[in-house]
């Protein structure tokens, strides 16, 4: 197969490269260029971009870079920006995912005459034609599956995860069998286009308007001010102005039109039901008793989904859980594979 | 070589054998450095004095005009930088080289707008002459490095003296000096970059022409070389190999313009009449005679690139600096080219090696890769 790799200057795709090459698949490999400006977060930045083509070079693979910067900026940063600003609590990472790294990449990939795309992450595609699937990466530290709950079928069919069955050790002692330069480097993190020394209060207050609220009890009582009701997330317990001493108090809803948060005590976070959506399901939509995963490294719990309507689907859980923030990803699974998911709704 | 058809000449331009074979004893048997005063140091200057003399010939300047660089950015830099901040802002046009742009601009100076076909618009430049002033230098890209069109200096020249008296005249005429005479297109200018890798000369190195009674203060400080106008020990084997290369290229000029014009003539109508929609960018009339740059509507230069190279058709979008990123060219805005239309830029470059085959690949390779792309 003619196989188009997205590295990221990373171990795990470069190890995805390397091991699509020594298949003896016709592979080359490719560096997107997402984020025009200043990072420290060790993704997208010059010295990744060398570390992949260096990778490649040693691989004998051809190495090119896509600048995707423009859809990088309309589909995630952007996105980003407007969430915070009404009150949700954006997860960029899947929007990188869903617009850049495989919608987007894969139409230029087929566009070029590729056959599939293949990144480095940690997941697998699992079952036949028509009904595929990602599963969980088999190292559970580092599965990945949360962050890609939202591939079609059509990306399925045409996208390979290399390194989806090997544990981040088995990746990283590849790399040093293959002598690849990217062996020991540290894992990405963070939000890649906001620096740390910067901080999202300053990149967000460049780009919007952050509004000064007040934190009230369940009655509208007020007990303290935040400097920015958009950054507050629905669970968050500190950095919400109150006297210390007291009771335990978490945010329970955001308003961002009258600037309000109301906090309460840990159980009122605990809700029974949780809508999601739009859903994007991986085939046919499915409902019934599923596992549910709220986080990238969230414990899966045992609920019941159900179709609500306007494409929406309410999750009622066999235990009171704690509520989600409005925004982030709700992720349904079978067993180990994702059926499907979408962003959670305000409780 | 690989079987390619290379159409990227001005990104850089294969070396002349002359040059080749000029550098190649101070390569291997030569050394000395020419600052020395024992008979391999003084073998050393003699080589370098002959090469400042014959580029001195070439260019239209005197020997002791002549700083030999790294190549066209640190000539562009040194020009203004070194130019000093007491006679004024510099001043420089839209469709000039980010070498000269970025200096401009850290210096906080302005820029000046061109017309659709990227000459100078003069009642802009002497607008933001009388509105800057001060303006102590004026930058004019010679010929262009992305749609290549050669501006008239004499002009310039005059608008400058006639509202900025005073200001020292650059011109970047690293693109122009393979297919213009720097020596009558640039007299009007204090002070001319060129660099060897665009004529057939070898890459990292340059030249700033600083014509008397024009003065320069230098970037580098050290040893004093280049009359303390550039310190650093001067490269024997690249400045002989530049003047040698200058040499070649100059010698065949009229010859080269006349042949290639004719292929890139071809080229460039043979591209518009296979690919609906295509927009040849600035009027030809105006272009150095190696330059094709086309707009495609409807197609991705990124895209587009990759499956020419494919196919052994190496073209570039825009300028060929940094990451080869393609930022949306700064050249094609102040062209006034729309985005969507700037989006699919092909340049496509010829040089003193380009043959018929050559473009007749492109002409077989290039329509049917737009096509796929729109499908």
């Amino acid at each position: 197969m003619r196989i188009l790799v997205a590295m990221s200057g990373g171990v795990d795709s470069s190890v995805a490269a390397a091991r699509l090459a020594e298949e003896g698949h016709d592979v080359t490999g490719v560096t997107l260029r997402l984020w025009g400006g200043e990072s420290d977060t060790g993704c997208c930045s010059v010295s990744d971009v060398d570390d992949a083509r260096r990778v490649a070079d040693h691989l004998g693979i051809d190495h090119h870079v896509f600048n995707f910067g423009t859809d990088f900026e309309r589909n995630v940063v952007q996105p980003y920006v407007r969430d915070h600003h009404e009150g949700r609590t954006p997860n960029p990472c899947i929007e990188c995912n869903r617009h850049l790294k495989f919608d987007r990449l894969l139409r230029r990939a087929l566009q070029l005459g590729f056959d599939a795309i293949a990144t480095g992450h940690h997941a697998r595609i699992v079952g036949a034609r028509g009904r595929r699937r990602i599963a969980r990466g088999v190292d559970p530290r580092k599965d990945q599956s949360y962050v890609l709950h939202m591939l079609d079928q059509h990306v399925l069919e045409r996208t390979l995860l290399p390194i989806g069955g090997s544990t981040k050790e088995q990746v990283r002692a590849m790399a040093t069998d293959l002598g690849l330069r990217t062996a020991s480097k540290p894992d990405s993190q963070d939000v890649c286009f906001i620096k740390t020394t910067e901080g999202r209060v300053s990149f967000l207050g460049r780009r919007t308007t952050l509004t000064p609220g007040v934190v009230v009890d369940g009655a509208g009582n007020e007990l303290g001010r935040v400097e920015a009701v958009e950054l507050v997330t629905v669970g968050q317990r500190h950095g919400l102005g109150l006297p210390g001493g007291g009771p335990p108090r978490h945010a329970l809803r955001v308003d961002p039109v009258s600037a309000t948060v109301t906090v309460g005590a840990p159980e009122d976070l605990l809700v029974e039901r949780q809508t999601v959506g739009p859903v994007s399901w991986a085939a046919e939509p499915v409902s019934g008793s599923l596992l549910v995963q709220c986080s990238a490294h969230g414990r899966p719990e045992p609920a019941d989904v159900a179709p609500g309507p306007d494409g929406t689907v309410t999750v009622r859980w066999r235990e009171r859980h704690r509520r989600v923030a409005p925004g982030q990803a709700v992720v349904f699974y079978e067993g180990d594979e994702v059926v499907g998911g979408g962003p959670a709704h305000p409780a | 070589m690989p079987d390619v058809s290379y159409l990227d000449h001005a990104a850089t331009t294969p070396m002349r054998p002359e040059a080749v074979d000029a550098m190649v004893p101070w390569l291997r048997d030569l050394h000395g450095n020419p600052s020395g005063s024992h008979r391999l140091a003084r073998a050393a200057r003699r080589a370098v004095d002959d090469a400042r003399d014959d580029l001195a010939d070439l260019l239209g300047c005197r020997p002791g005009e002549i700083v030999f660089t790294s190549g066209g950015t640190e000539a562009d830099n040194l020009a203004i930088f070194g130019a000093g901040v007491e006679r004024g802002v510099p001043v420089c046009s839209a469709v000039d080289h980010h070498a000269v742009l970025d200096p401009v601009r850290a210096r906080g100076g302005r820029v000046m707008g061109v017309d659709p076909s990227g000459l100078i618009d003069l009642d802009d430049l002497e607008r933001v002459l009388r509105d800057a002033a001060p303006v102590g230098l004026v930058s004019v890209l010679l010929a262009g490095n992305e749609v290549g069109t050669v501006q008239d200096l004499d002009a310039v020249r005059a608008a400058v003296d006639a509202c900025a008296p005073g200001a020292l005249l650059h011109t970047d005429a690293v693109q122009a000096f393979a297919w213009t005479d720097i020596a009558t297109r640039a007299a009007a200018a204090d002070l001319v970059s060129i660099t060897g890798h665009k004529f057939g000369g070898p890459m990292g190195v340059g030249a700033l022409v600083v014509r008397e009674p024009a003065a320069i203060a230098p970037m580098l400080l050290g040893g004093g070389q280049e009359r303390d106008r550039r310190s650093g020990s001067t490269p024997v084997p690249a400045v002989v190999g530049l003047a040698a290369g200058a040499r070649a290229c100059a010698e065949e000029r009229k010859a080269t313009i006349e042949r290639v014009a004719a292929l890139r003539d071809r080229l460039a109508d043979g591209l518009l009449a296979a690919i609906p929609g295509a927009v040849e960018t600035a009027d030809r009339a105006h272009k150095v005679a190696s330059n094709c740059h086309l707009c495609i509507p409807g197609v991705e230069a990124e895209a587009l690139l990759f499956l020419l190279d494919q196919e052994g058709v190496c073209a570039s979008a825009a300028s060929s600096c940094a990451s080869g990123a393609a930022e949306p060219s700064h050249v094609l805005s102040a062209l006034g080219v729309p985005p969507s239309l700037a989006a699919g830029s092909l340049r496509l470059s010829l040089g003193w090696t380009t043959t018929a085959a050559d473009v007749t690949r492109a002409l077989e390779v290039v329509p049917p890769a737009v096509a796929r792309l729109r499908s």
